[in-house]
Parts: C-alpha cells; structure tokens; sequence
C-alpha cells in the first residue's frame, strides 16, 4: 500500500511533466494549422520541415554551435581543471571563485553583458558571439564534472608514471585523462544539452539574421507556432530518445 | 555568417595573443618539458574567463554609474526608485516650488521587482512542496527506481523549454483541451490563461527537476543504516523523516532552492507566453529597458540590483550550508 501510494505520486508528478509534449507530438500528426481542433492524421509538417530553409538553418546553426561549443569547452575546461588541481590554495580558491560566478548570474544578466561587451567593442553579433557565448557559460559546468574526479584520484598515481619514465605528456594522456574519462563525457554530455536548450543567452547574442532553434521558436510564438517547428521537436526528441537507448545498451552489455 | 564578422583591430590582436599563448602551451606540454608547471594549464580559461565574464560585468556597472554622455551619476539608480524621476526633474526645474503638487514617484519598477520575488518565492515553494517527496520516493532503497527515474526527470528537457511552454497554451487557453472537456462534461469554461496562475505554473513546470535532481543526490548518498538505526531505537517513520532524513538532506534542498529561485525571479519568457503581458515580471523589465528603450544606463542599474540582490541571497543560503555539499545536477 505504501509503496502504490509512493508509485502514484510520482507518476503524478512525470505525467505533469509529459503532457505539454505528448500535446506537442500529437499536434505534430494534426492535419490543420489550429492548436485545438483535430483536423484528422497527416504528416504534411513532416514534409514541409524539409522545404523549410529558415527552420533548417535554425537547426544547423543550434546543432553546430551545440557540437563546437561542446568539444571546445570540454578541452579548455579539462585542461583547466588539470591546472586548477595542481595549484597552491589561494590560487585554486581565486579559479574557484571564478569558476563559480557565472552559475550565481542569471542567464540573463550574463547575455546582456556578453551584449554589452560586443556592442561596446562594435562586434556585430551573431554566429561567432553566439558560439563564444555558448562556451563561456558550457566551461564551468565541465570543470565542475571533472575536478570531483581529479580529487578522488591519488595524487601519487601521477607522480609514479613520472618517476617511472613517463614524460609530462605521457603521463598525461595515459593516467590523468583516463581517470577523469567519465567526469569529462558528463561535462561534454552536460554542455551539450545546455547549449541545445539555452534560449536567454542566445537571443541577447545574436541577431535575427542568424537565429538557433529556440530565438526562432521565440520570435514565432507571437503570430503563432507553426506545425512544422512541433514536428521537427518532435523527430529531435525521438531521435535523442532513440539515442539514449542504444547506449544505454550498449554500457549494459559491457558491465 | 564568417563574412559578417568585423571586428577592430585590437580585438584580433587579442585574440591572435590568445591563439599563441594556447598554442604555445601545447608546445610546451609536448617538448615533454619535465618541469612545466601543470597549473598553467589553467591559463587559457583564466584569460577566457576575465574577457567574457569579469570583463562584461564590469561593463554592466560602468553602464549602471554612468549618463548617456559617461559622465558618472546616481540618475539610473533613482529611476529604480521612481520610474517618473527624469520628468519629475523637468516639471520640478520649469516650476519651481509649485510643481511640487504635480510631482508623483512612479513605482513601477520596484513593483515589478516585488512582484518578482513573490512570484519565485511561490514557485520556490510549490517545488519544494512536490519535489522533496519526489525525492524521498526515488531515492527509496526498497523501489529501486533512482537511475531509471533520474533519466526520466532529464528527458523532457530535451524538448526545447519554448516549445513545452507553449505547449501548455494548448491545454489552458479558452478553447484548449481543459475547457473543452470541462464544457464535454457540461460545466462553464474556466479563464486560465493570461493571470499569475498560469505563469507560476509554467515556472513550476519548468523549474521542478532543478528542486528533485539536488535533493535525490544528497538521499542518495546518506546512509540508510542511520534511518535504519533510528527505527531500531524506537522512532516510528515520521519521527525518522523529521528527525534524521530531513536535518541530512538540508544541503540539497538549499542547493535546489537555489537553482529554482534565481531562475524564477529572471525570467523574461514564461510571463511573456502565459501571462500574455498582463504579468510583467523583473526580466521582462530589463528587457524591454535594452530592447525596446534602447536605455543602457537604466537597464544596466537594474541588472546590477538584480545581481547584488541574487548574490546576498546566495550569501545567506550558504551560511546554512557552509561545506557546499549540495550536489548539482551532475
């Protein structure tokens, strides 16, 4: 009993958080434009997603950026969470201090000034500031993933590949990295997702000539969301689902 | 898109001084170097960091102290105070003493931000009351849930946060799903959209995992041996909740306090979708104070007290939990 009754209230609370996109794959098969009326089963939007260039650039410019700032925030924050464990306390206590700012400013605060910052310098603004916005606010979260797993590492390991003969780069890429592998693919994983998803510090970094997925979702809500955007989220959460499921397979075979 | 990008001249100087030193360090590291320091292997991001996060801060309060001419002045912050200041000045230099009468503070600035708070104070609180039993469930050791449930909790945000908004228009506007059902059934339809209901359920929506995924952490990791021993000495379940099992999770439900309340008080697209205009929230104000004034120097004022506020209350948080152990998502 008490067990069904901890099985229904969080069943409660997940179908809360399935029914806006259940309504929005639903919609996606509508034959008709309207949100609310059932027009019959189609996949017209389905088709028109792919004769759509403003959404399709929409969806290169998210997935691009999302990639990129991924793989150069996953680089620049490992090296520095390397740097930040071998340094002395105050020095560590300042990066640490640093490392935390941006996660106590509001996304919005941090898009107007990154703003600021390129109208100031008379950068006009939009795929280069807004991959550059995207990695300074995906490094933090890398450095966080990772230096938990530098800690937990013995700090001799590294210093025994040394005195064992390894060089610096040696010792690095065979001891330190592989001991921290799974803080950084959480760190990747992390800055990837946030970097899809984030809305706020985009649309004060670009302008409408070039728009991601979400600044282009936002300047649609106000004359209404077209079908096709549903479907094309729609395909986007299936695949990542579909994704998700294959590796999760897979780490299940291997253990 | 690479053919919009004009910068001056400096800022390529900047960023080929970057590029070197970046360069320069992977050298370094692979001459094999014994002693090369590791810690300035940190470098690249510190560099990075000063010029696109310290460095744009400090921008925001060059804008927040200045006039439109960069002269320094407190102007912005008056107008926090009274949104009628710059033509309360005007009336006040042409007539003199007996504008006084005309004068009157115009407080919709504070308002909003008042209304901010309450609204994130009501949304940190709904979460809090369905997320900690939420939490306390999947971290049951008996159900074995965790994992499973954790990726459950994460896969809705995959859906773009927009989109899942706007989704709940469907459900709640006078002719979405809800009201048809309701009129199926033969009851009155129901005004749900366009009032402070509907946005504080969308910021519920959308802020919840941020209260689960911190707390589920902290249960996680505790030992269950110590509510285990608890029973053994005589405490019956509740006594176990409230005195062993809560006192221990503190850290993490102060860190998913947190991460619901701050982006609850800023954010400019929830009120704008459900609220329909009819809700203005701190966000939204600042805003439309860049976009659509094109006022720099007030919207920069309003920033810096948004921030200075978030950062005392982070302030005081911590001082409940001084040892950071409240996990993040991570």
């Amino acid at each position: 009993m008490k067990n069904f009754f901890k099985r229904f209230y969080l069943a409660i609370i997940l179908i809360f958080l399935y029914v806006p996109i259940l309504v929005l794959i639903v919609q996606s098969f509508n034959a008709g434009r309207s949100r609310a009326k059932w027009e019959g089963f189609s996949l017209r939007w389905y088709g028109e997603l792919f004769t759509d260039t403003r959404i399709l650039n929409a969806l290169y410019v998210t997935v691009s950026i999302a990639l990129l700032a991924m793989v150069i925030s996953t680089v620049l924050g490992t090296l520095a969470a390397i740097g930040i464990h071998a340094m002395k306390k105050r020095p560590q206590a300042f990066m640490m201090t640093l490392t935390n700012l941006p996660n106590t400013m509001p996304d919005i605060v941090t898009g107007i000034s990154l703003m600021l910052l390129f109208l100031f310098t008379k950068v006009s603004r939009g795929y280069w500031t807004m991959l550059l916005a995207h990695i300074t606010f995906d490094v933090p979260y890398v450095i966080l993933s990772v230096l938990p797993k530098l800690k937990q590492m013995n700090k001799h390991t590294y210093e025994a590949a040394l005195d064992l003969g390894a060089t610096p780069t040696y010792a690095l890429t065979r001891v330190l990295i592989p001991q921290c592998k799974s803080g950084i693919i959480t760190g990747a994983m992390l800055a990837f997702t946030l970097s899809l998803d984030d809305f706020t510090i985009s649309y004060f970094t670009t302008t409408p000539l070039v728009q991601n997925l979400s600044t282009l979702i936002y300047s649609a809500a106000r004359r209404g969301i077209e079908p096709t955007l549903n479907a094309l989220s729609a395909l986007m959460f299936v695949s990542l689902l579909l994704l998700l499921l294959i590796v999760n397979r897979r780490t299940a075979e291997k253990t | 898109m690479i053919r919009n990008l004009t910068l001056p001249w400096w800022a390529w100087i900047l960023m080929g001084l970057c590029l070197c030193g970046f360069v320069a360090l992977v050298v370094i590291t692979v001459r094999r170097n014994r002693g090369m320091k590791r810690s300035l292997f940190a470098a690249p991001y510190t560099l990075w960091m000063i010029l696109f996060t310290v460095l744009p801060v400090l921008l925001i309060a060059y804008y927040a102290f200045t006039d439109a001419n960069g002269a320094f002045t407190l102007d912005n912050f008056r107008n926090f105070w009274d949104s009628n200041y710059e033509s309360n000045k005007v009336i006040l230099e042409v007539m003199g003493e007996d504008g006084a009468a005309y004068v009157t503070r115009g407080t919709v600035n504070v308002d909003t931000l008042v209304y901010s708070l309450w609204m994130a104070f009501q949304c940190t609180l709904i979460c809090l009351i369905l997320g900690y039993p939420a939490a306390l469930f999947m971290a049951d050791r008996h159900m074995k849930l965790g994992s499973t449930l954790v990726v459950l909790f994460i896969i809705p945000m995959w859906m773009n946060f927009l989109l899942r908004t706007i989704a709940w228009m469907s459900l709640l506007e006078d002719s979405g799903l809800i009201n048809s059902f309701l009129k199926a059934l033969g009851f009155n339809g129901v005004q749900l959209m366009y009032n402070s209901g509907a946005v504080l359920l969308g910021m519920v929506y959308n802020f919840l995992p941020f209260m689960v995924f911190p707390i589920y952490t902290v249960l996680n990791k505790m030992d269950y041996r110590l509510s285990e021993a608890a029973a053994d000495l005589g405490c019956n379940g509740w006594q176990t909740l409230y005195k062993v099992t809560m006192p221990l999770s503190v850290p993490g439900v102060i860190s998913g306090i947190t991460m619901v309340f701050m982006p609850s008080v800023t954010t400019f697209f929830i009120p704008r979708v459900l609220g329909g205009g009819n809700t203005m929230m701190f966000g939204d104000l600042i805003e439309s104070k860049f976009l659509t004034e094109g006022n720099w120097n007030v919207g920069s004022a309003l920033s810096l007290i948004m921030m200075v506020l978030i950062l005392i209350s982070l302030s005081i948080l911590r001082k409940a939990d001084p040892n950071g152990e409240g996990g993040g998502i991570a």
